[in-house]
């Protein structure tokens, strides 16, 4: 099951993620959560919100280079290892990492984990066919 | 999605457009006549006109032949500030029925002037510019050149009214407004400087109109220098036919010359404004197709006659006849004005060249700034680019390749490294009229 993240041009400047952030507060849309990547110059913020069409056409309409994209959420149990045995699915695939980040529902014992894979089909295939559980988006969206 | 058709101008031939068709030889006759008499008149008027011809030993008769144009003495802008206000008027104040002035970014305006023949002049040179890319009775101008000061609001205006279309005299700014007029009126003409256009165009798909939905099916864009990619850029994206404008204040305004239907040159209104390319740097006259800057004579202005007006704008004649049978002589689009260069470690470098770099890759929007600052004695040039939403991605490599993608490619156009900055949408500040492309910081510390 793929879910919407939202990715945000910022300049790399100070105060530049308080603007994205108070738009979205001010409209109600929680941010589930995010991971920001930046060089010197200029960073994208990755967002994972309660709301991503809503979102979405907020961010875009007050003039926001936004891009939505599709990720897969994965549930893994929070022990060593726990990443390690998701990773190991694609060690001999063809399918690429194109980058990821982790957090957690506050949910006892679980860990989430948000992947971005050139070809997320395939991917989640990968994971069904091994049985490891691909989290659906009313799950991350409605907590 | 509706059908843009034309108007009633396009197809036919419009009467307005004749003298564009004159016989060669008919044409060099008149501008001959009409050259003897301007120059008469300005040097029996003309203060500072006559001592330069009296220091050249020259007078009215001394002009024989088109070719003698050549000893007449150069007019440049600073003759027009040094005279300022009127120094330059060939009419006494009673025969002057408008007056205007150049935005002055650097000191002192320019002042010039016109009497009702003049403004009959120039109204005719616009009606043959509107006709000269279709537009005519029937079309819904929309004319968001500034009125005011500036010639650009008037001299469409006047143009677009006298030739039966229906003028809407918008002037600039207030884009919601432009928009939600062009929708509402059915406009089927627009007429602004190209940078406004693609924000009306930037600001319309932000408010989800479509230009492909609109009526709207020529623009008329000038005032500043643009490029020929930025054309196909912005046909691409609105779906209308962009034709370049020319004109300048010290000539008459818009109408010195535009392009017709083949969009390959601008032919310029030579029976009214005598064009010659030169070397501006030996003054002497460039070779058919070389290029130089560009030097206008006003044939028939009555208030303030320019005599080989050095224009600081670099082009070059469109050797052979025009598709469209018109025997006015064609100038190349203006891609450079003298002024605008400025130099970077020894490298001339225009804003323009910047323009066709950035425009070479894929998905960028010409909203650009340069940006000159000096670093330990070393000139240091910064191209803000913005990013738009057809070259974002999410991953971090795919914006570093678009950022090397544009640092490589300017490196190519100019021949000097810029470092390229990737700026958020509308980080640039938008202009209503001309673009401010060069921000140079060099001599402020």
């Amino acid at each position: 099951m793929k879910i919407h993240q939202l990715s945000l041009f910022l300049e790399n400047k100070p105060g530049q993620l308080t603007a994205p952030c108070r738009e979205l507060a001010d409209a109600g849309i929680d941010i589930r959560t995010l991971s920001l990547a930046d060089t010197q110059q200029f960073g994208i913020l990755r967002l994972i919100v309660s709301d991503w069409k809503r979102g979405y056409e907020l961010l875009r309409d007050k003039g926001y280079v936004v891009k939505d994209t599709e990720v897969v959420a994965i549930e893994v149990p929070d022990r060593p290892g726990g990443l390690l045995e998701v990773l190991k699915v694609f060690e001999k695939s063809a399918v690429n990492i194109e980058y990821m980040y982790a957090f957690t529902f506050g949910r006892g014992d679980k860990a989430v984990l948000i992947f971005r894979f050139d070809d997320p089909d395939a991917a989640i295939a990968l994971l069904n066919s091994a049985g490891i559980n691909v989290v659906g988006s009313v799950e991350v969206y409605n907590r | 999605m509706m059908t843009k058709t034309a108007g009633h101008g396009l197809g036919g031939f419009n009467p307005v457009s004749a003298p564009d068709y004159l016989p060669v030889p008919l044409l060099r006759d008149l501008q001959l006549a009409r050259l003897q008499q301007i120059v008469r008149r300005a040097y029996e008027n003309v203060g500072h006109f006559r001592k330069q011809m009296d220091a050249r030993g020259l007078n009215p008769d001394s002009i024989k032949s088109l070719q003698d144009i050549s000893k007449l003495p150069f007019t440049v802008k600073n003759d027009l500030r040094d005279t300022y206000p009127f120094g330059l008027f060939a009419s006494p104040m009673g025969d002057i029925v408008r007056l205007h002035a150049s935005s002055g970014t650097t000191g002192k305006p320019i002042v010039v002037a016109y009497t009702k023949d003049d403004v009959e002049v120039w109204t005719s040179a616009m009606m043959r510019a509107f006709a000269a890319c279709g537009v005519g009775s029937g079309d819904i101008i929309q004319n968001a050149y500034g009125y005011g000061l500036f010639t650009g609001g008037l001299g469409a205006h006047y143009g677009g009214e006298a030739l039966g279309a229906t003028v809407i005299p918008i002037s600039g700014g207030n884009t919601d407004r432009q928009i939600m007029v062009m929708k509402d009126f059915g406009v089927t003409a627009i007429a602004c400087t190209p940078s406004y256009f693609l924000h009306l165009l930037e600001r319309a798909s932000e408010l989800g109109v479509d230009f492909h939905d609109l009526r709207v099916r020529v623009g008329i864009f000038g005032a500043e220098p643009w490029s020929e990619t930025m054309r196909r850029r912005i046909e691409e994206m609105s779906g209308i036919k962009a034709y370049d404008i020319y004109g300048l204040s010290e000539i008459v305004g818009p109408g010195v010359g535009i392009e017709c239907s083949c969009q390959c040159g601008l032919h310029i209104f030579e029976d009214h404004f005598y064009p010659e390319i030169i070397d501006p740097v030996t003054n002497a006259p460039c070779a058919e197709g070389e290029e130089g800057e560009l030097v206008l004579t006003t044939l028939s202005k009555q208030a303030m006659p320019m005599i080989r007006y050095r224009t600081r704008d670099i082009t070059s004649f469109v050797e052979g006849p025009c598709a469209c049978g018109r025997t006015l002589r064609r100038i190349k689009r203006i891609g450079r004005r003298a002024d605008d260069m400025f130099i970077i470690r020894g490298v001339n470098v225009f804003p323009s060249q910047i323009e066709s770099a950035l425009l070479a890759v894929e998905g960028t929007l010409p909203h650009y700034q340069i940006v000159l600052t000096r670093e330990k004695g070393l000139d240091q040039m910064e191209v803000q680019v913005e990013v738009t939403a057809e070259v974002f991605s999410d991953r971090i490599g795919a914006l570093e390749a678009l950022h090397t993608k544009l640092e490589s490619e300017l490196e190519h156009t100019l021949g000097i490294r810029a470092e390229v900055r990737l700026v958020e949408p509308h980080a640039i500040q938008r202009s209503e009229g001309k673009a401010k492309r060069v921000i140079d910081k060099r001599n402020l510390g």
